[in-house]
């Protein structure tokens, strides 16, 4: 238990370093947002109807760009195969590594999003209605991304081929996430459904998540 | 044969041999008397010859997903028996189940301009077979990706079965996404059931597709077994050369 509790405060420590790139992935959130007013328009009733779709995407392709941070750097320093030898099980070790992730990468966004809904015209429900599906469905995004990553690191392969693997794999968050948001701010179905859902998608991945990723990196060491 | 027996590649090239030409004879003798009898049934009071498509349409969205079960249960015998020719079966599979979902797609898209009025629809089931050819080519990159097949062959089994996993709940949430947005307007929900005229042809265009399928995975395999040889022989020849 200690070792992961370690792991965790090392891993945090290490991206909230510099280099670490913990930020990025808030700074590139605030870029995807900027930058819808100006494809679609600068029509403000448009932006409040999209702004729980557009915080979403920014969201999951933000959490998409910050995934190969995952274990590249363990990978190249040699700390993954250290972690992989360990006596700790692979799983949790995974486990603990993306709940630091999510704890750096995931957590920023759902800071920012008020301030982003702000720009989007959205009201105080629909923020705190986005932030609170982004609290329920980040967690999903990070530990199916995780296999993306485990499988990226294992094939010497990463950027795009990631990219390509893991966005089908979400589509099932994106769909439940943008649907509780959008229940709660216009209805008629009622908020709970699909956020319940989206609680349970998050719950799954945990489950499969730290399995499928132990089983990539430990056949890198074959 | 017991299963560990083709454990042995040239067992199993010779068996593919032996079977092969059959395999293809029964394939096309079927896909004949279906094509026969699909031409051979009558029209639909309501959509005309176009019904056809549907013979062609509803075999190729079979065998879309049900390729993805034949690599799954191949992911599993790379992953569990380490069974040497279970990634030769996955990888060799992929790109024909790719192929199935695209003809399926585009033959569902063919039927749906005259029939809905448009090529395409985000409808809940197009989508999610959509989806799933997304994934196959996701898959196809992925083994693309690395040289060493034995290397791509483990993580591509570990893809596979995460996708197995995850596309019911793709299923479920790309319906649920559906019926949020729109009613279920354009495939007619509870339509009668097939009448035998075309159930028959159905089934045996279904019959037919699986034959097609089981020929051309084997000779896939077979393929895939001597593109190894050459490669390894290649690479040998290039050790020898080096030192």
């Amino acid at each position: 238990m200690s070792a992961l509790a370690a792991l965790l405060r090392r891993d945090i420590r290490v991206a909230l370093r510099v280099g670490g790139g913990a930020l990025i992935g808030m700074l590139f959130f605030l870029t995807v947002v900027v930058l819808m007013p100006f494809a679609l328009g600068p029509d403000l009733a448009l932006l409040r109807r999209l702004g729980p779709a557009i915080l979403w995407l920014g969201a999951m392709l933000a959490s998409l760009l910050t995934l190969d941070r995952l274990f590249l750097a363990d990978s190249e320093d040699g700390s993954l195969d250290l972690l992989v030898m360990s006596r700790t099980p692979l799983e949790l070790t995974c486990a603990t590594k993306a709940v630091a992730h999510w704890l750096t990468a995931g957590v920023p966004l759902i800071v920012i999003t008020p301030a982003l809904g702000l720009l989007l015209n959205l009201d105080l429900l629909a923020t705190a209605a986005v932030a609170l599906t982004l609290i329920a469905g980040t967690p999903a995004l990070t530990f199916t991304g995780m296999i993306g990553a485990a499988l990226a690191v294992t094939l010497h392969r990463g950027g795009l081929l990631l990219a390509v693997i893991v966005v089908p794999l979400s589509i099932p968050v994106l769909i439940f996430g943008v649907a509780a948001s959008t229940a709660a701010i216009t209805g008629p179905l009622s908020f709970g459904t699909p956020f319940s859902i989206l609680c349970a998608l998050s719950l799954a991945s945990f489950v499969i998540g730290p399995f499928a990723a132990a089983a990539c990196l430990r056949q890198r060491m074959d | 044969m017991a299963v560990i027996d083709l454990a042995n590649p040239t067992r199993f090239l010779k068996l593919v041999e032996r079977v092969l030409p059959w395999l293809a004879l029964a394939t096309a003798v079927t896909l004949a008397i279906g094509l026969q009898q699909s031409l051979a049934a009558p029209d639909d009071y309501q959509q005309g010859a176009t019904v056809k498509i549907m013979f062609i349409h509803v075999p190729n969205a079979w065998l879309a997903m049900f390729v993805w079960g034949v690599m799954s249960l191949s992911a599993l015998g790379t992953l569990v028996w380490r069974h040497p020719l279970a990634d030769v079966s996955a990888q060799a599979a992929a790109p024909l189940g790719a192929a199935f979902t695209f003809l399926a797609l585009v033959t569902g898209s063919l039927w749906g301009r005259p029939m809905w009025g448009t090529y395409w629809e985000w409808d809940a089931r197009m989508t999610s077979v959509l989806v799933l050819f997304v994934m196959y080519l996701g898959l196809i990159a992925l083994w693309r990706a690395v040289e060493d097949p034995a290397r791509a062959a483990r993580a591509a089994a570990i893809l596979t079965l995460v996708g197995a996993i995850n596309l019911p709940i793709i299923k479920f949430s790309v319906d649920w996404w559906n019926t949020l947005h729109q009613p279920a307007s354009v495939l007619r929900a509870g339509g009668p059931a097939l009448d035998n005229a075309f159930l028959i042809p159905l089934l045996t265009m279904g019959v037919a597709f699986s034959l097609l399928f089981v020929t051309l995975h084997l000779a896939a395999m077979r393929n895939e077994i001597l593109r190894r040889r050459i490669r390894s022989l290649r690479m040998m020849q290039a050790a020898q050369g080096a030192a």
